[in-house]
């Protein structure tokens, strides 16, 4: 199989690898550069376990070819604490009891970063609808959209 | 959270420190920064992917395997099957004596379930290995097949597990589990009221997020570590040992993380074909469900059915219960002896029944292996209950909660099953329940107690 030079930053950081034509970017994450934080759930498009963000969109990283992402900004739930302190998302995750196998949880604060870099202030509505492409088995949503909610809500008050 | 405790303050033990006060848990802050490692979060140099080739077939004799034309394909290492299997055929609960063995690690001469694995593919690609196993040869004389439990009970029915010789599972109580209490026909002689009603349920997959799986890697020394997401860790192991006739000190398990079980991650599958793999390749294995694997392999919640006969007085008494419960096992026992055994147990509800005659079947069908999930063998049991229970409140025209307190066990009844009831809290959970929903009861009804003295 014909390998292909691939060149991106993921969380800050350059990446150049050769992979193997057709690589998703889930398995080149996962197996390639060492960040497991995205998660394999059906490799089809369907969990959102394996979300992440690419130049400021989400994205199926099982359904994105690796060497489609030259010259890409990557973001993944492992790049984001900075200096050890843990990003309103995180924290706010953690505090509202929102993961339990914390399976879908990496997939879930990336979809939840899209929706507050956008909408800062989001109805109850925009986080079950930013939230509707991941799917949970163990919480029930409910901590979940709650946790979105006090993150946006701390946000909104440190930018005050 | 409310806590409520003037709820049997003067029989209660207060050095409860820990309730009542929330604790974060200990596995989130790796959870939030993806840094928690779940099984397949390892990778290893050289690592092979064992692929299943799988029964087309409900039910099918094996006329012969050929695995050459698998075994050219480019990447190929190895190709297992039933024959390198040092003790193939086991039982999970054969650990705590619960037999006969009636389970094949890799199909021997037969097929029993579609879906059921024939032979294992290891490649040094997931693709090489998916290639492969399309080009191993399997010819099947399919036989016919039984899904339905009722069909299966019947005389001349085709046997499923041969190991079983019939398809039921044989108790040491006979043909079913059963519970014996007072004269359940006395009981029904003297009802006002007798309902009979049958409930059935469909078998339910738990779709974990994280599907099955485990990642090997010899240690040397003929020792091997298993990454693993089962939910039974020990259970696999001892297991293992079993079927690959090794002592349990060469065998290093390392679970921990479960990306969702339900129960689902408890029978002993993906593990020692892989240790195996491992032993005969001297390579790390990775086995892996596909999404498709979880939805159609792994063991779902039995389908159950229940015949219910209850005879009830005007007043509100139950005074008879007559269940028959059917366990669908699909083809092997794996939990399900064990499931329609908690659903005997279960039946009476938690109510005081003068009278009780309990039945339950573990039937083998030619569908999927059925097996732990969530409350399995009470869950339909439970929801069966209490539909049944408001059918009779309604029967005789009562309040359903009303006749709830009526027949709730209180401490000192003596159950069924020939315990005593102790610490129920039944009436005082109703009574909070009925405050709650805003469904009031009469205050006779709340003036009553679980508790009495000196029971
Ligand atoms: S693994 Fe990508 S959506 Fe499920
Ligand atoms: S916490 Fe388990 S899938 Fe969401």
């Amino acid at each position: 199989m014909a390998k292909v030079p691939v060149q991106f930053t993921l969380n800050g950081s350059e990446k150049a690898e050769f992979i193997e034509s057709g690589t998703t970017l889930l398995h080149a994450l996962r197996d390639k550069i060492g960040d497991t934080s995205p998660k394999g759930g059906c490799h089809q498009g369907t969990c959102g376990a394996c979300s992440v963000i690419i130049d400021g969109e989400l994205r199926l990283s099982c359904l994105t070819l690796a060497e489609t992402c030259n010259g890409a900004d990557i973001t993944t739930t492992a790049g984001l604490a900075e200096g050890g302190v843990l990003h309103p998302l995180q924290r706010a995750f953690l505090d509202a009891f929102a993961t339990q196998c914390g399976f879908c949880t990496p997939g879930m604060i990336m979809a939840a970063k899209v929706l507050l870099d956008r909408t800062p202030n989001p109805s109850r509505e925009d986080v079950v609808e930013a939230l509707s492409g991941n799917i949970c088995r163990c919480t029930g949503y409910e901590p979940i959209i709650q946790a979105v909610l006090t993150a946006a809500r701390a946000n909104s008050q440190s930018a005050a | 959270m409310e806590l409520r405790k003037d709820y049997f303050a003067d029989v209660r033990k207060d050095g409860l420190n820990e309730i009542g006060q929330p604790r974060p848990r200990l596995d989130s802050p790796g959870h939030v920064t993806g840094q928690t490692a779940y099984f397949a979060d390892r990778n290893f140099p050289g690592m092979l992917h064992l692929k299943m080739v799988r029964s087309p077939h409900h039910h099918a004799r094996i006329r012969s395997v050929d695995t050459s034309e698998a075994e050219k394909h480019p990447g190929v290492v190895r190709v297992l099957t039933a024959k390198d299997v040092p003790h193939n055929v086991y039982t999970i609960l054969i650990l705590i004596q619960i037999g006969p063995e009636d389970e094949t690690v890799l199909a021997d001469g037969k097929v029993r379930w579609k879906g059921e694995a024939v032979v294992a593919v290891l490649a040094e690609t997931e693709r090489a290995a998916q290639e492969a196993a399309a080009k191993v040869k399997v010819d099947y004389e399919v036989l016919p097949a039984v899904f339905d439990m009722e069909e299966a009970l019947k005389p001349g029915a085709p046997i499923v597990n041969e190991y079983h010789g019939r398809n039921y599972y044989l108790y040491d109580s006979g043909d079913c589990r059963k519970v014996r209490f007072g004269d359940v026909e006395a009981g029904f002689a003297e009802a006002d009221h007798i309902l009979e009603q049958t409930y059935q349920s469909s078998p339910i997959e738990h779709a974990p997020t994280e599907t099955t799986g485990c990642i090997v890697a010899p240690e040397g020394n003929d020792r091997f570590a298993c990454y693993t997401n089962t939910q039974a860790m020990f259970f696999t192991l001892d297991n293992a040992s079993i079927i690959l006739q090794m002592p349990g000190s060469k065998l290093h398990f390392v679970g921990g993380t479960v990306g969702g079980g339900f129960g689902g991650k408890v029978d002993v599958i993906v593990e020692p074909i892989a240790i195996l793999a491992a032993k005969l390749t001297g390579r790390p294995v990775s086995f892996i469900y596909s999404r498709e694997e979880e939805m159609q392999i792994s063991s779902p919640r039995a389908a159950e059915k229940v015949v219910i006969k209850d005879g009830v007085m005007k007043d509100g008494r139950i005074v008879a219960r007559k269940v028959t419960g059917y366990t669908d096992a699909g083809a092997y026992s794996r939990h399900s002896p064990y499931g329609a055994q908690k659903g005997a147990a279960h039946y009476p509800g938690p109510y005081t029944i003068p009278n009780v005659w309990i039945d339950t079947y573990c039937v083998y069908t030619n569908r999927t292996p059925s097996s732990a999930m969530r409350g399995f063998g009470v869950t339909i049991g439970d929801f069966a209950l209490e539909v049944q229970m408001d059918k009779l409140a309604r029967l005789i025209a009562m309040d359903p909660l009303e006749f709830r307190f009526i027949n709730a066990y209180r401490d000192g009844d003596m159950k069924a099953h020939r315990q005593l009831t102790e610490g129920a809290a039944l009436i005082e959970c109703m009574q909070e329940a009925s405050r709650a929903a805003n469904w009031p009861v009469a205050d006779k009804y709340m003036a009553m107690s679980s508790y009495r003295k000196g029971a």
